[in-house]
């Protein structure tokens, strides 16, 4: 890893829309996790409520034979919390990206900084409430809520991490050599996949906190 | 008519290790090498998938068969339908993607050419993994639908649906990173000129097909997924006792899976689309609708999946919904049968082998198709459902339909491929064979399975009325035995020995056959300005394309008849000068040409993703248990570093 | 999918275009207004949970979903880019996401929550 490449290779090469290849294949990429969590977000929905037994998402639940009281499991005020932090992390990301197409050295840093934070402290809050769920005894073996809803949340949680790595790289490369208005793309890239990250949990937190 | 030249083309000689020997192939970005490495893949699973449809056609040609157990005629079954599938009809497909588009539309390379070396080699490892399961006596068993729960821990224990499951996993990945690849380039690589409607049709149905994959494929990756788990680590996704629906698996798995059978045609009509108007010496006619019937059959492709379902009990509104969708979609596959025959009707015929099999194409895939919409009925369905009439069916379409389809193909393209023609006569030999053969092999399953003949069975007894039914399908199988037989001779026999093909030996009207065959690696030396459809026509058959829109002069002359066109609409390659002799090519070096430097990354990170797949099912595993997380988290250590030693390092030499 | 619009490519035919395209970017201001606006669409989000009487209501559903499906759109348009981006992108996204509700519609309609059963 010693030499980092520049942009290369594609200004001098014909591209029949004048668009970069790589971008093209981000939309499509991204057209195809839509149904990568279509199907996802279909499976928790239709498990809505056919779980046998509890923790229950949104209702309190005893079991029957233990006489032990399950509280309503979903915590929105964190979860909000989280949202809210996440929802930020969009803001921060469109900032770095701005920025490198100034060429503010000074400033890609640190909005791509924040970005990989916020980022980071969204899943300090997902590794808090997966944690706090499961000494509360839900796991992804409970029942058909605990499945559903730990792999959905966590295919998120993954496709956060992975943007975090992403963004650490940039990072790594900003101060390695510096990006210039030249390397936009590269973070437009990036970017394109941390809001679609971030428009995926819109539709969970709705869909999935919200919705009772 | 054609010019054909007596030597092949000269290249210089290889020396260094990226250019010849096994590196050559391990370290290729070269689309056609990829291309070519897709095809002899596929050519071998599909000698291993008709051995396994011999043994089971053995197995049953007569009542109480006793060559295998139950248990390894569900193995066989399984595995033939998933090896033909996945590891046949796709990647056939792929090594068409692979060499013809970027020849097609004027290009180069595809758009990522160490992603598209990636996708190969997850393909190949996948392909291993999934046959890995025989050498462990515990071949996948489920069916290649794996219907869920049966499939679950619980009903299928041992290890045989972890190599399905693990190995379709793997083979979705590559098929996922090809998808993003060929859609980029598609849209980003045509030469100029090349408008979408000016794009030969073979490009056309394989762009519709790539949106089939990235669209399909998301979601039998989250069933797969969902099977994993529940198998591997006890999640409920598919626990009736949990409260889980029977229906979560068929409903996910068909709504990949119907979008699959059209990635799985597709590819084939847009390849008889190639061949039927060269050997009729017209243009497609239609061209336009064959576009728009392609895209339709794409998007409709996404609302009939239930269709497979009607014996679940979905209820009448369902049903009837299925059922419309589905009568519907055989409106725009009728257009395109009919088409075909338009392009056929008037024209001057040449009855050359891909001639044959884009005919046996259109023959073998209506009577599949007409038995397709004969159980788009739900009522009528419901008594053809799981009999041997199903399985008549999707032979027809698959067999007749894409096979015969990726026949003609690989007898069309394959002077191009490797500069030599295929013997015309083995050829012919191999087409009635094989045409006699699948009709005798799969006609009279129409009348066991109306006969009662369940699918899946190893056994049954005497006097049925499926007794003759069953011999003659042997026989019939028998006979493809044979066929393909005689197709590996002539192909393995012609790459040396046969005729030099010269150009463009068939006659043709697309660009891929201005250049040498082989092309050199760089395939353009320069990029060609584009200002029709019929390209080569235009130039030296102008007669042929004159009522032809898109062409330079046809947008405005369609009204002229054939024939009375005068003036010669130019094409403005670099390959017109030296038509007619075959030169020394120059090296893209010397022609200042930047290629991919060759790479050995894609490589190794698709041997750490498949390690990381290989420590989740040593958790299964009575003796190396405890290894299971070391190996996986060293697998995915290892795809990472791979992963950003290929992305960190330019794709083309640094020059200037 | 592009498929659909075989000559919608002239739109974007030229590098001009393109560029065109690139400059037309949102600034500084359009970013901390979407920002702004996202907030508070959240806050309603969340508070509206929180009234009892609201959530029992039958409108609670419709309300969250058309908020939420605004603030999927927001993001896409104006950080995305795709208000200001070639159309060949907008394509390739809306097409499947078009397919990927329809999914998730039908699937809840065959055996979810709003199952039609006759």
């Amino acid at each position: 890893m010693t030499a980092i490449p520049h942009e290369h290779g594609h200004a001098h090469h014909y591209t029949t829309t004048g668009l970069d290849h790589r971008k093209i294949a981000i939309w499509a990429f991204i057209g195809s996790e839509c149904l990568f969590f279509g199907s996802l977000i279909s499976t928790y929905l239709i498990y809505k409520g056919r779980s046998v037994v509890g923790p229950f998402p949104h209702e309190a639940w005893t079991n029957p034979s233990t006489g032990q009281t399950f509280p309503a499991i979903l915590d929105i005020p964190v979860t909000s919390a989280s949202t809210f932090v996440l929802l930020m992390s969009s803001l921060f990301m469109v900032l770095a990206h701005a920025s490198v197409v100034r060429g503010d050295r000074k400033y890609s840093k640190i909005w791509l900084a924040a970005t990989a934070l916020a980022g980071a402290t969204f899943l300090g809050f997902q590794a808090f409430e997966f944690t706090s769920f499961v000494h509360e005894g839900l796991t992804p073996r409970t029942n058909l809520f605990g499945s559903s809803f730990f792999i959905l949340t966590g295919f998120h949680g993954a496709h956060v991490t992975a943007g975090v790595i992403w963004l650490i790289t940039l990072l790594f490369i900003d101060f390695r050599r510096g990006l210039r208005p030249a390397d936009a793309i590269n973070v437009d890239l990036c970017a394109l996949y941390w809001h679609f990250v971030d428009v995926v949990w819109i539709a969970i937190f709705t869909l999935i906190y919200l919705i009772q | 008519m054609a010019t054909t030249v007596a030597a092949p083309p000269r290249y210089a000689v290889p020396h260094t290790k990226y250019e010849r020997g096994l590196w050559s192939w391990l370290a290729t970005v070269d689309h056609k090498k990829i291309g070519q490495l897709y095809l002899y893949t596929a050519i071998a699973f599909f000698l291993i998938g008709g051995l396994e449809a011999l043994i089971i056609r053995e197995q049953l040609k007569g009542p109480n068969g006793q060559l295998v157990s139950a248990e390894m005629y569900n193995q066989l079954f399984t595995m033939h339908g998933t090896t033909m599938i996945f590891l046949v009809i796709m990647p056939m497909g792929a090594a068409f993607f692979n060499y013809l588009i970027p020849l097609q539309i004027g290009a180069r390379d595809v758009a990522f050419p160490r992603l598209n070396a990636f996708s190969y080699w997850v393909f190949l490892l996948g392909a291993l993994f999934m046959n890995a399961g025989w050498i462990v006596g515990a071949a996948p068993d489920g069916g290649w639908f794996a219907y869920a729960p049966l499939t679950t821990q619980q009903f299928s224990p041992g290890l045989n649906m972890d190599f399905w499951v693990i190995g379709l996993q793997i083979l979705g990945l590559s098929s996922l990173a090809a998808g993003f690849n060929f859609i980029t380039t598609i849209i980003n690589l045509r030469a100029p000129g090349m408008h979408f409607m000016r794009m030969p049709i073979f490009t056309w149905m394989s762009f519709v097909t790539q949106f089939l994959l990235v669209l399909a494929f998301p979601i039998i990756t989250v069933a797969v997924t969902f099977l994993m788990l529940d198998r591997f680590f006890g999640t409920n996704f598919y626990t009736i006792t949990a409260g889980a629906d029977p229906l979560l698996w068929q409903h996910l798995f068909w709504l990949f899976g119907h979008p699959e059978v059209y990635i799985l045609i597709l590819p084939a009509f847009g390849l008889v689309s190639e061949v039927l108007p060269v050997f009729s010496r017209k243009p497609l006619f239609g061209y336009p609708v064959m576009v728009y019937s392609g895209i339709l059959i794409g998007f409709l492709g996404f609302g009939v999946w239930a269709h497979h379902m009607f014996a679940v009990g979905m209820g009448p509104i369902a049903d009837s919904v299925f059922g419309v969708t589905t009568m519907l979609i055989a409106i725009p596959t009728g257009v395109k049968i009919f088409n075909w025959l338009a392009t056929m009707h008037g024209g001057s015929l040449r009855f050359t082998t891909p001639m044959l099999f884009a005919i046996g194409l259109i023959a073998l895939f209506t009577i599949g198709g007409i038995s397709g919409i004969m159980h788009s009925s739900p009522p009528a369905d419901l008594q053809q459902t799981d009999t041997y009439f199903i399985v008549a069916h999707f032979h027809y379409v698959l067999f007749g339909g894409s096979m015969m389809g990726i026949f003609a193909g690989t007898y069309f393209f394959y002077p191009k491929i490797t500069g030599r023609l295929m013997d015309e006569r083995l050829g012919k030999i191999h087409f009635w064979l094989t045409f006699v053969g699948m009709n005798l092999a799969f006609f009279p399953m129409h009348f066991a399975g109306l006969n009662g003949m369940p699918r899946r069975i190893y056994q049954y007894q005497a006097n049925q009325g499926w007794d003759i039914e069953n011999l003659v399908s042997t026989w019939g199988a028998r006979i493809l035995g044979v066929a393909t037989l005689v197709f590996i001779w002539n192909f393995v026999k012609s790459r040396r020995s046969g005729a030099v093909a010269g150009r463009d030996p068939w006659g043709a009207a697309t660009i891929e056959w201005t250049l040498p065959s082989p092309p050199p690696e760089y395939n353009y030396a320069v990029i060609p300005t584009i200002t029709s459809r019929y390209p080569l026509w235009d130039a030296k058959s102008p007669e042929l394309t004159a009522d032809v829109p898109h062409t330079p002069e046809g947008e405005k002359r369609t009204d002229v008849s054939v024939g009375g066109k005068e003036t010669h609409a130019s094409f403005k390659g670099p390959s017109d000068t030296h038509m007619a002799s075959e030169v020394a090519h120059p090296s893209a070096k010397e022609l200042g040409i930047a290629m991919p430097t060759p790479t050995i990354k894609p490589l190794l990170a698709s041997i750490g993703l498949t390690v990381m797949f290989l420590g989740l099912i040593l958790k299964h595993s009575v003796n190396y248990q405890s290894l299971w997380l070391p190996v996986l988290l060293a697998g995915v250590a290892f795809f990472v570093v791979s992963l950003y030693a290929w992305l960190l390092s330019p794709l083309e030499p640094e020059h200037h | 999918m592009a498929a659909d619009h075989p000559h919608s490519q002239t739109t974007y035919d030229t590098h001009g275009d393109a560029h065109a395209a690139e400059h037309k970017h949102p600034t500084w201001k359009t970013y901390k207004w979407v920002a702004l606006i996202l907030f508070v669409v959240t806050v309603v989000e969340v508070w509206i949970y929180y009234i009892p009487s609201f959530v029992a209501s039958r409108a609670f559903v419709p309300v969250l979903l058309v908020l939420s499906a605004a603030k999927f759109a927001i993001v896409v348009a104006f950080y995305m880019h795709l208000k200001y981006d070639a159309k060949l992108f907008r394509a390739l996204f809306v097409f499947p996401l078009l397919i990927g509700v329809a999914v998730i519609v039908s699937l809840l309609f065959l055996f979810g929550q709003i199952a039609v059963r006759a």
